[in-house]
């Protein structure tokens, strides 16, 4: 009956021959089909072994016979990707710009792809719907620091501003204040005129005419005499609704005082020309395109 | 009993080990009503199953022309006149409800009706004993061969290959039936004889084969007695008015021997009617002894019916000593009262209600289905755009639905703030100042709508919005209502 130990008569079973403080294990070996299974995942693990990557080494690791790796799957399914959307992506990058919006597929398929890589590269400053921040333009309205046509947009989102590259918008306000070009008193009044160019109530005891004179004399070479601004150098119109820093004197203040040279990288280069032109369409389809 | 019996004085009880090695079933031929039936029944499912998907049904150009078709990739259900989209799912919630209250009908009137003659189960059970009838013989000479197992000879062993052979080409049959109702059944055809079909298809074939094969082939009864949870559920659901395949014990017992009994009839003495010739026994393709009562394994086919009346009619006694009865009935004529069936009562008229309002509710939802829809969704970031002239916008996403196998002209109208001007981007033209817009036949179009209240109109933090999109051609009318936000 026992095979080594002894028997335990109140349980009918025998026991391990272990004995603490007179009392004695039962001998319970564990279920048969348990021990099998175990035995089972040591075998698929060796086979795991030889077939699959396992074993790291000092500067790799064993690659298994089949050869699998996780990162040649991605590949092969981006390239199943990238045939899925060739045809049409290469028809997209055919079509002229205008005709774009007015074929309703090629403008669904624009509008898709405009939006995913939007959000993978301009969200971070724009904003995911294109809501902008401060210093970063909202692009649904339809206030364009670089103007708002489709070339206009392209050509932006292609170079950039002030991002170095060879064709970008290049300009920058000047630091009038830093520069000592205009003084704190001349900056406060040129703040005041400016808010009242678009309507805003201005300071008790500013001057209106010292304001129209600094204005004239400084301002006007780039925002233009009506200071409806200047596309070609990204000088904003002072006499909408639409602030890009902000239409509070203090605001003002430190924009005349500093200056202002927003930056915008450019994407040519990095995003292939039809996946640009997706996103110039997706762009002037929010709303503010003219 | 006088003596309050102590409890370890009992016998133990003693019902063997928890598992009994499966017991071979050797099934009868037998003919009579309801093998009739259920060859009817078989030849009419199984011809549903099979053909249904080379009926055709013409919806027009550019559609499938299949009557039964789950298109999956356009994520379509066709339906002879009805065509479902995905977020019509429903239905199938409301003909799964229909479908179990009908079961539950079929019980409380015919006790296992669903097992017996319709349950796939069934249905390709019997057409494989079929198969296996034809090829090894009946009952007795499928018994010997068997029991010769050890000496196989030639012609047994060609026996068993054709059986299984003619078995797997049926169960070949039954995926490859299945797969065509996912695909144009004539095209998938001509690509599977081709070997040009999708692979999917070949792994769905091969998995209902061997569903089928296994199932049908070896598993048989253990499915109902072992796998199947309706039994279970039947035996709850039922009620004592039900009619089941019922032994009449009333007029069976005591069971005698023919000659037996012609002598002691000749002596006026009360005899069964039940002469022990195991027919029912030998017949019933779950193996069972009917004559034992109500049992979770009778699946209520009615063969035992057929078996028992052809030997009653052979001693020239009544038949239907086995037949559709229940125990109240039993116990009446045990009692000397006529025997009553109460088919129409309580149970029977409430679920016959039920399964009358879901047709009505699902019916009614089919007819008032709305085959031009609206959605909107308003944009989040941002919600509000200032313009530089002051005035604010909006702008929605809205998605269109045409359900209709055609396309249709749409107008939209946009009921909102106070000269409130709206653009569509891409609207194909504007006439009258409402955009116009082609949605292509069965399918959705996604629009960009930019609402602009004028600056001077001063619109509230926020006001509804009411979309409409009115057919040109037929005057259909879709609404949604959102809401116009000031920043």
């Amino acid at each position: 009956m026992t095979e080594h130990g002894e028997f335990d008569h109140v349980s009918g079973r025998s026991t391990t021959g272990h004995e603490w403080d007179g009392i004695k294990e039962l001998n319970t070996p564990l279920p048969r089909w348990w021990v099998i299974t175990f035995y089972a995942c040591i075998v698929w693990a060796i086979g795991y072994w030889i077939v699959y990557p396992a074993w790291p080494m000092l500067w790799s690791h064993t690659t298994g016979v089949l050869g699998y790796s996780s990162r040649a799957d991605v590949a092969v399914e981006l390239a199943n990707l990238e045939k899925i959307r060739g045809d049409k992506m290469v028809t997209l990058g055919a079509a002229p710009l205008a005709e774009i919006e007015k074929d309703p597929g090629l403008l669904a398929l624009a509008r898709a792809r405009g939006k995913t890589v939007f959000g993978d590269n301009c969200a971070p400053c724009h904003g995911s719907g294109g809501a902008g921040a401060k210093g970063y333009p909202n692009l649904n309205d339809d206030d364009w620091l670089w103007g708002g046509s489709l070339d206009q947009i392209l050509q932006t989102i292609q170079f950039g501003a002030r991002s170095g590259h060879a064709k970008t918008h290049e300009s920058a306000m000047l630091a009038f204040g830093k520069e000592g070009v205009l003084k704190k008193d001349q900056i406060v009044t040129v703040a005041n005129y400016v808010r009242s160019l678009s309507g805003l109530p201005t300071s008790p005891g500013y001057d209106a005419t010292a304001g129209a004179k600094i204005f004239a004399d400084n301002c006007t070479s780039c925002h233009g005499d009506n200071a409806k601004g200047n596309q070609e150098l990204g000088a904003p119109n002072l006499t909408d609704k639409i602030w890009l820093y902000g239409s509070d004197e203090a605001t003002l203040v430190e924009t005349i005082t500093n200056g202002r040279a927003g930056v915008m990288p450019a994407w040519v280069g990095r995003l292939d020309p039809p996946t640009i032109k997706a996103l110039t369409v997706y762009v002037h389809s929010l709303g503010g395109g003219k | 009993m006088n003596k309050p019996v102590n409890p370890t004085d009992l016998p133990l009880e003693d019902d063997g080990p928890l598992y009994v090695a499966q017991k071979k079933v050797y099934p009868q031929s037998v003919s009579g009503t309801f093998r009739r039936t259920k060859w009817g029944l078989m030849a009419f499912c199984l011809g549903v199953y099979y053909f249904l998907p080379f009926v055709r049904w013409n919806r027009g150009l550019g559609a499938p022309d299949q009557a039964v078709l789950v298109d999956l990739p356009n994520s379509r259900f066709y339906f002879f006149f009805i065509e479902l989209w995905p977020q019509e799912v429903y239905y199938f919630t409301g003909l799964l409800i229909a479908a179990a209250l009908t079961l539950f009908l079929m019980n409380a009137i015919g006790g296992r009706v669903w097992c017996g003659y319709l349950c796939p189960q069934t249905v390709w059970t019997d057409l494989f004993y079929a198969v296996e009838r034809l090829i090894e013989g009946d009952r007795r000479e499928r018994m010997r061969k068997d029991a010769a197992k050890g000496t196989m000879k030639m012609e047994r062993f060609a026996e068993l290959v054709l059986k299984h052979s003619i078995w797997l080409m049926i169960a070949w049959w039954t995926g490859g039936a299945w797969v065509l109702y996912f695909n144009d059944a004539p095209t998938l055809v001509k690509q599977l004889v081709t070997f040009q079909a999708p692979v999917i298809a070949y792994i769905w074939i091969a998995i209902l084969t061997t569903t089928t094969y296994v199932l049908a082939g070896w598993m048989r009864e253990q499915v109902c007695v072992y796998m199947c949870p309706w039994p279970r559920i039947q035996a709850a659901l039922t009620d004592e008015w039900a009619l089941n395949v019922t032994y009449k014990y009333d007029r069976g017992e005591q069971r005698t021997s023919l000659k037996k009994a012609s002598e002691l009839r000749a002596l006026g003495e009360h005899v069964g009617d039940c002469i022990d010739c195991y027919q029912c026994v030998a017949v019933c393709p779950t193996g069972i002894d009917i004559r034992n009562g109500p049992q979770l394994d009778c699946i209520q086919c009615g063969l035992c019916i057929d078996a028992c009346d052809t030997v009653m009619t052979k001693i020239g006694r009544e038949t239907r000593l086995i037949g559709y009865d229940n125990d109240i009935n039993i116990h009446r004529r045990e009692a000397g009262k006529p025997p009553i069936y109460r088919l129409v009562r309580a149970r029977t008229v409430v679920y016959a209600l039920l399964i009358a309002g879901v047709g009505a509710i699902m019916l009614y939802a089919l007819l008032t289905r709305t085959l031009l829809d609206i959605n909107v969704l308003h944009d989040r970031n941002p919600v509000a755009v200032k313009l530089s002239d002051g005035s604010i916008r909006n702008a929605y996403t809205i998605r269109l639905l045409n359900k209709r196998g055609f396309d249709r002209v749409i107008a939209i109208d946009v009921d909102g703030p106070v000269n409130a001007t709206i653009h569509v981007v891409g609207a194909d033209s504007v006439t009258q100042e409402r955009p116009m817009i082609v949605l292509g036949r069965d399918q959705t179009t996604e629009l960009r709508l930019l609402v602009t209240a004028p600056a001077e109109s001063n619109p509230e933090k926020s006001i509804p919005v009411h979309f409409h999109v009115t057919d040109i051609g037929l005057g259909e009318v879709a609404s949604a209502t959102d809401h116009f936000v000031a920043p």
